[in-house]
């Protein structure tokens, strides 16, 4: 029975049950209630505590995510202030040959700044548009950002560190942690081969400022191309290890069916059953028009949004208004590097009076393609299936 | 093992440390963190549910997670939390907190 004393304590911090009834959280449809944090202006709230809150679709619409507006995730509500002074980034393990204590500005100055753009994407987006429900954060289309990050190279870091010739995996944990001792920190690895990718950062900038408290200040892992379950932050530590790292968040979480979907296998964390989740899929965003759209008849009326992939580029974003029986070529405009996201606009036609239903879908240089159906898995990601948006010719 | 008042004390005085400490490095508004205004259903166990799941997050996973939960899906659910997660729930309790949950936030539909 949850005592006055009990109460008492929780408002004491600063919490209290309120009198009134949250919106039951909020579906597709309805997008839930905002919610403000700290920093942020008003995000869709889909837990206070720890923090997953998502960016509404019209924030969604400039080249490059405003940071006041960039989704927040986060899986463990222990989250501290950390003091850029006296941060310190570990670089260790058995695979290390030199580990190293690295403050910011020595991070800053002795390695060469990179400023990359790339989309960071939850692996769970739109999660809460899955058919049937599965249970997890139920993400809408905002657990995502494109942002212009800046940092150094991971690569140059561990080479400072030297790379045993055995190394297999870099394992990647941040200051944040559980409530309960129990529960495992968040801590993840990936391969050798991703972490000396040139294009792995330790990133302390995000859109030339700062990186804000809730996107991983003062320093975090930018993974472009793969879902953001690797982009740790507030890191404080990195360590190459010979061996499959076998924490919970990569053994027993973060995981798809074997062989479901294409990308690049983590193969020494596969097993027959489950394998990680590795690099984004292509997908696709309508900006405009927004769903129940009245455009009248004859008035000038464009589709856009954004199309972005694992990095391999997008070569082609296609739309159609005839149900998917033929399909038009978006026009892709600036390309801000192949991470990121690429705006795509199509003049639509108004003639006719009645609904209209579009569909679009982008292909990318790969040769992969938004599917029509979803694939399902039980923990509800890579829903990259073909958007739709229907409004109305009045 | 801490004392159950001083868990709950712990867990919302974190996040909140966290959010009420922007103000002092100036990258934020002031103001008072956010409210936790989630109020579940009425129903036996209830305030069970209230004080052992606050402890490490708020309940906005409850109602959100219905539409895909049934009785065996919160079964799991609750296993997953004692048994990965480490919330020190007994038998006894995870059996009251399985029944509010399946009676009061199962809304996956049955074919």
């Amino acid at each position: 029975m949850l005592t006055r004393r009990d109460l008492l304590l929780a408002a004491a911090c600063g919490w209290a049950a309120g009198p009134t009834l949250a919106a039951e959280a909020g579906t597709a449809d309805d997008p839930g209630p905002f919610g403000v944090l700290p920093g942020k202006r008003p995000l869709l709230q889909r837990a206070l505590r720890p923090p997953n809150f998502e960016t509404p679709l019209g924030d969604l619409i400039a080249p490059f995510t405003p940071n006041d507006v960039f989704f927040v995730r986060y899986h463990l509500a222990v989250i501290p202030w950390v003091d850029p002074a006296a941060w310190r980034l570990e670089v260790a393990g058995a695979s290390a040959q030199r580990p190293l204590r690295l403050s910011l500005s020595e991070l800053r100055h002795g390695f060469e700044q990179v400023h990359l753009a790339a989309v960071n994407q939850c692996s769970g987006n739109r999660r809460g548009l899955f058919s049937p429900r599965v249970p997890g954060v139920q993400w809408g289309n905002g657990a995502m950002g494109n942002a212009l990050w800046t940092g150094v190279r991971l690569r140059d870091v561990l080479r400072r560190a030297g790379v045993a010739g055995d190394a297999l995996e870099v394992v990647v944990r941040g200051a944040d942690s559980a409530v309960l001792p129990g529960t495992p920190d968040f801590v993840k690895s990936l391969p050798i081969d991703r972490a000396l990718d040139d294009s792995t950062l330790i990133a302390f900038e995000m859109n030339g400022r700062a990186l804000p408290h809730w996107n991983g200040s003062p320093a975090r892992l930018v993974v472009p191309g793969w879902t953001g379950t690797y982009w740790m932050k507030h890191l404080t530590q990195v360590r190459i290890e010979p061996r499959p790292f076998d924490g919970f968040w990569m053994k027993a979480a973060y995981r798809l069916p074997t062989g479901a979907f294409q990308g690049a296998r983590f193969v020494s964390q596969e097993t027959p059953e489950t394998t990680p989740i590795t690099e984004i899929l292509v997908n696709s965003l309508i900006t405009q028009p927004l769903p129940g759209t009245r455009i009248r008849r004859g008035a000038h009326a464009e589709l856009a949004g954004k199309a972005w992939d694992n990095g391999a580029g997008i070569a082609a974003v296609e739309a159609s208004v005839d149900g998917r029986n033929s399909w038009r070529e978006a026009a892709l405009g600036r390309d801000l590097g192949r991470f990121a996201w690429r705006e795509f606009r199509l003049p639509l036609d108004t003639r006719s009076l009645g609904p209209l239903e579009i569909a679009v879908r982008a292909r990318s240089r790969g040769g992969a393609q938004q599917p029509d159906k979803l694939t399902f898995n039980p923990s509800g990601y890579h829903d990259n299936i073909v958007q739709t948006v229907a409004v109305e010719i009045v | 093992m801490l004392r159950r008042a001083a868990l709950i004390a712990a867990a919302v005085g974190a996040t909140a440390a966290s959010l009420a400490g922007v103000a002092e490095t100036g990258v934020a508004a002031r103001g008072s963190p956010p409210q936790e205004v989630i109020q579940l259903r009425d129903g036996a166990g209830r305030e069970l549910i209230v004080s052992r799941c606050i402890v490490c997050h708020s309940l906005e996973y409850i109602p959100s997670n219905a539409p895909a939960m049934d009785r065996g899906g919160w079964q799991k659910t609750i296993q997953k939390m004692r048994g990965r997660f480490g919330a020190p729930i007994s038998d006894e309790e995870a059996a009251q907190i399985l029944d509010y949950l399946a009676a009061n936030y199962s809304g996956k539909s049955q074919t």
